[in-house]
C-alpha cells in the first residue's frame, strides 16, 4: 500500500523553481492565514481551533500545542514565544529544510502563535551550525517587516508583534527548553529544574512558549483549511502529517512528508527506496538517535506516537536511521554514546559519569578488549541514568543502549568473548 | 579596542533584548568573526562593554562547539562522525582527508590554512557523509570530493 496524501509543509518547499522568497510564497498562498487570524479569530479562539487540531509538538516530545499555550497565564504583562530552531537530534534534518526552503511559512506560523497567546516578542533560536539557514531567516524577516507583517500595528489590526534572530554556538542540550532559554539569556546552556515550567518562568523568568519550527509551520494551514481537516490526517490521536527523514542504509535517503500514520515499512521500502544494494534490514532507529532500536520485526508499526511508544520505541524527532546487515550494533552503540558523553551539559552526575561509562565501555567490546561483566555493568548504569537528572539527556543515552543489548545481546557477547568486532571493516564501518 | 562599527553592530544586537547578557553570543559570534577565535582580551573587552565579569564570558564561551578558544586555521573544517554519517563511510573520508591535509582531527596545517574537527550531527544526514567549511555545507562526500574541495580552498588562499 502506498500512501499518496498531499504534502502540506513541503509541498512549495518542493515545488520546482519555489525560491522561498516573500514574494514566491505570497504568490502560492502564503500570508493569507495571518489575516484570517487577525480578523476573523479572537486570539482564545485560535488556541481552541489549534487545540481541536489535535497538532502535537513536533521537536520530540509530542506534547498537545494548543494545550501547551493554555498554561500561559493570559494576564501576563510580558511574555515570550522562543521557536526551538536548534535542531540538532541526530538523524534529524527536517527543520533545516522547513528553515532553508520556506522561511516564511515559519515566520506566518509564529506570527499566528504569537496573536493567539497575546506575545508581543518572538526570538527565532537557530542552531549555531546553520549559516546560511540563519542568513535566510535574517533576509525573510526584513521582507516581512518591509511589508508590514512583523512589527506595530500588523495589517492595520492594532496588533504588535516583533520577532527577532538569535544566533546558538554548538550545543545539543540548546535543544531542551530550559537549555535553549538559559543559552538565549547568554549562559551556558545548562536546563532549569523544573518545575517552574518555561509556561509559568522561563525566559527573563516570564511566561515563555517554546515550540519547534515544523510544529509552527503548520498553524498558517490548519488556520486556513481548519481543524477538522488537519485532525483527518494520520490518526485521532497523533494528528496532520509529520516530515520523516530518512537516512543510513537506505536507496534513496530524504525528508519524506506524510500522515503520521503511515508504517514503517513503506516508510522505508516504498518511500526511502528500500534498503540499499538489496540487503536485508537489520535495525532502524525511529525517531532520532535518543530512540530505542526497533528490528525487522517491527516493520509493521505506524509512525504515530501511541504505536512507536507500543513497540518500545519513541517518535523523537522524527528521525529515521536505517541499518542494513552489515551494521555492527556495538559500534553504533559506540558512536551514539560518544554524541551523548560530548553533548551531556554536565551539571547532574549520574549523566556526566554515566555517558561517559556508557561510552568506554562500548569502546573498549568494539576494540576487542570487552571484559566479562561489562555487559551488566553497561545495564546498571542505563538503570541509574534514568529518571534521576535535571534533564532527559541522562535517558535519551541510556535507553537506546539497553534496546542494543535486548535485540542484539548476543553480538556484543561475540565482541567480548572473541575479543574482535567480527563486522569491523566488512562495510567499511 | 572594538571599531565605531563594530560597536554600532553591537548596539544593534542590544536592541534586540530586555536583558544585556543576552546579546553576549551574538556580540562573540561578531568578535570572532573579526579574530577568528576568542583572545582573553577580546573576552575580557566584551565583559566590560556588557558590564559582566570577565569569568561570566569565559564560562559562556567555553560551553560552545562553534566559539573557538584557541587560533584556528584561515579554513575551518568541522567533519561529522555522527551515526547516519558513520553508517555511510564517514571515518573512511575523514581518515583520506587527515591524509590529504597531512594533519590529524584536531590539528591545524603549518600554514595555517587548514583546522580539522570532528563535529556531531549537523543535520544533513540524508546527504552524508558531510563537513562545514567556514559554516558552509559540503554534502555527499567521497574521497575525491574532499581532494576537489582541498584543493580549490587552497587555490582560493594562493590567489588572494
Amino acid at each position: 500500500m502506498t500512501t499518496t496524501a498531499e504534502k502540506i509543509l513541503l509541498r512549495r518547499a518542493e515545488t520546482p523553481g519555489y525560491t522561498g522568497s516573500l514574494a514566491d510564497y505570497a504568490a502560492r498562498g502564503g500570508y493569507q492565514a495571518l489575516p484570517v487570524a487577525l480578523r476573523e479569530y479572537k486570539p482564545e479562539e485560535v488556541i481552541e481551533l489549534v487545540k481541536r487540531s489535535g497538532l502535537r509538538g513536533r521537536g520530540g516530545a509530542g506534547f498537545p500545542c494548543g494545550m501547551k499555550w493554555g498554561f500561559i497565564p493570559k494576564a501576563a504583562p510580558v511574555k515570550y514565544l522562543c521557536c526551538n530552531a536548534d535542531e540538532s537530534e541526530p538523524g534529524s534534518f527536517k527543520d533545516r529544510q522547513l528553515i532553508e526552503q520556506d522561511p516564511h511559512q515559519l515566520l506566518e506560523g509564529i506570527l499566528i502563535a504569537c496573536y493567539a497567546v497575546g506575545i508581543r516578542t518572538a526570538y527565532i533560536y537557530c542552531r549555531g551550525e546553520f549559516a546560511h539557514g540563519a542568513r535566510v531567516l535574517g533576509r525573510a524577516l526584513e521582507d516581512a517587516r518591509a511589508v508590514g507583517y512583523i512589527g506595530r500595528n500588523i495589517l492595520g489590526s492594532g496588533v504588535d508583534i516583533e520577532i527577532h534572530l538569535h544566533r546558538g554556538a554548538g550545543a545539543y542540550i540548546c535543544g531542551e527548553e530550559t537549555g535553549l532559554i538559559e543559552s538565549l539569556e547568554g549562559k551556558r546552556g545548562q536546563p532549569r529544574l523544573k518545575p517552574p515550567f518555561p509556561a509559568m518562568e522561563g525566559l527573563y523568568r516570564k511566561p515563555t512558549v517554546v515550540n519547534n519550527v515544523e510544529t509552527l509551520s503548520n498553524l498558517p494551514h490548519i488556520v486556513l483549511r481548519g481543524a477538522e481537516w488537519f485532525a483527518g490526517i494520520g490518526t485521532p490521536k497523533s494528528t496532520g502529517t509529520r516530515i520523516f527523514s530518512v537516512s543510513g542504509h537506505v536507496e534513496r535517503p530524504g525528508n519524506y512528508e506524510l500522515p503520521i500514520s503511515v508504517s514503517l515499512r513503506e516508510l522505508i521500502f516504498t518511500h526511502a527506496g528500500g534498503v540499499r544494494d538489496g540487503r536485508r534490514l537489520k535495525a532502524v532507529i525511529p525517531g532520532g538517535s535518543s530512540a530505542p532500536v526497533l528490528t525487522a520485526q517491527h516493520l509493521d508499526v505506524t509512525m504515530d506516537f501511541e504505536s512507536l511508544a507500543a513497540a518500545g520505541s519513541m517518535g523523537g524527532s522524527g528521525g529515521v536511521i536505517v541499518m542494513d546487515e552489515t551494521t555492527c550494533m556495538v559500534r553504533v552503540g559506540e558512536v551514539v554514546t560518544r554524541f551523548y558523553r560530548h553533548e551531556s551539559c554536565g551539571q547532574c552526575t549520574q549523566c556526566r559519569e554515566g555517558t561517559a561509562w556508557l561510552h568506554k565501555i562500548l569502546a573498549r567490546i568494539e576494540r576487542g578488549a570487552g571484559r566479562p561483566g561489562d555487559l551488566e555493568t553497561l545495564l546498571d548504569a542505563c538503570e541509574n541514568m534514568k529518571g534521576k537528572t535535571i534533564c532527559v539527556l541522562s535517558d535519551a543515552a541510556a535507553m537506546p543502549v539497553e534496546s542494543y543489548l535486548k535485540y542484539f545481546r548476543d553480538e556484543f557477547e561475540q565482541h567480548i568473548r572473541d575479543r574482535a568486532c567480527p563486522l569491523r571493516g566488512v562495510a567499511g564501518f | 579596542m572594538f571599531s565605531d562599527e563594530m560597536v554600532k553592530t553591537f548596539e544593534q544586537i542590544l536592541s534586540r533584548y530586555p536583558v544585556k547578557r543576552s546579546a553576549l553570543i551574538p556580540i562573540l559570534h561578531e568578535v570572532q568573526a573579526r579574530d577568528g577565535y576568542l583572545t582573553q582580551e577580546a573576552m575580557a573587552e566584551v565583559a566590560q562593554y556588557l558590564g559582566l565579569h570577565p569569568v561570566e564570558v569565559v564560562e559562556t564561551a567555553t560551553f560552545y562547539d562553534l566559539l573557538n578558544l584557541r587560533p584556528v586555521g584561515k579554513y575551518q573544517i568541522l567533519f561529522c562522525h555522527n551515526l547516519s554519517c558513520t553508517l555511510v563511510g564517514a571515518e573512511r573520508v575523514l581518515a583520506h582527508l587527515e591524509r590529504t591535509l597531512g594533519i590529524r582531527v584536531g590539528e591545524t596545517t603549518p600554514d595555517g590554512l587548514f583546522t580539522l574537527k570532528r563535529m556531531e550531527c549537523l543535520a544533513s544526514c540524508g546527504t552524508a557523509p558531510v563537513m562545514q567549511v567556514n559554516g558552509e555545507y559540503h554534502e555527499s562526500l567521497t574521497e575525491a570530493k574532499v581532494d576537489q574541495i582541498v584543493s580549490s580552498l587552497r587555490q582560493r588562499a594562493a590567489a588572494s
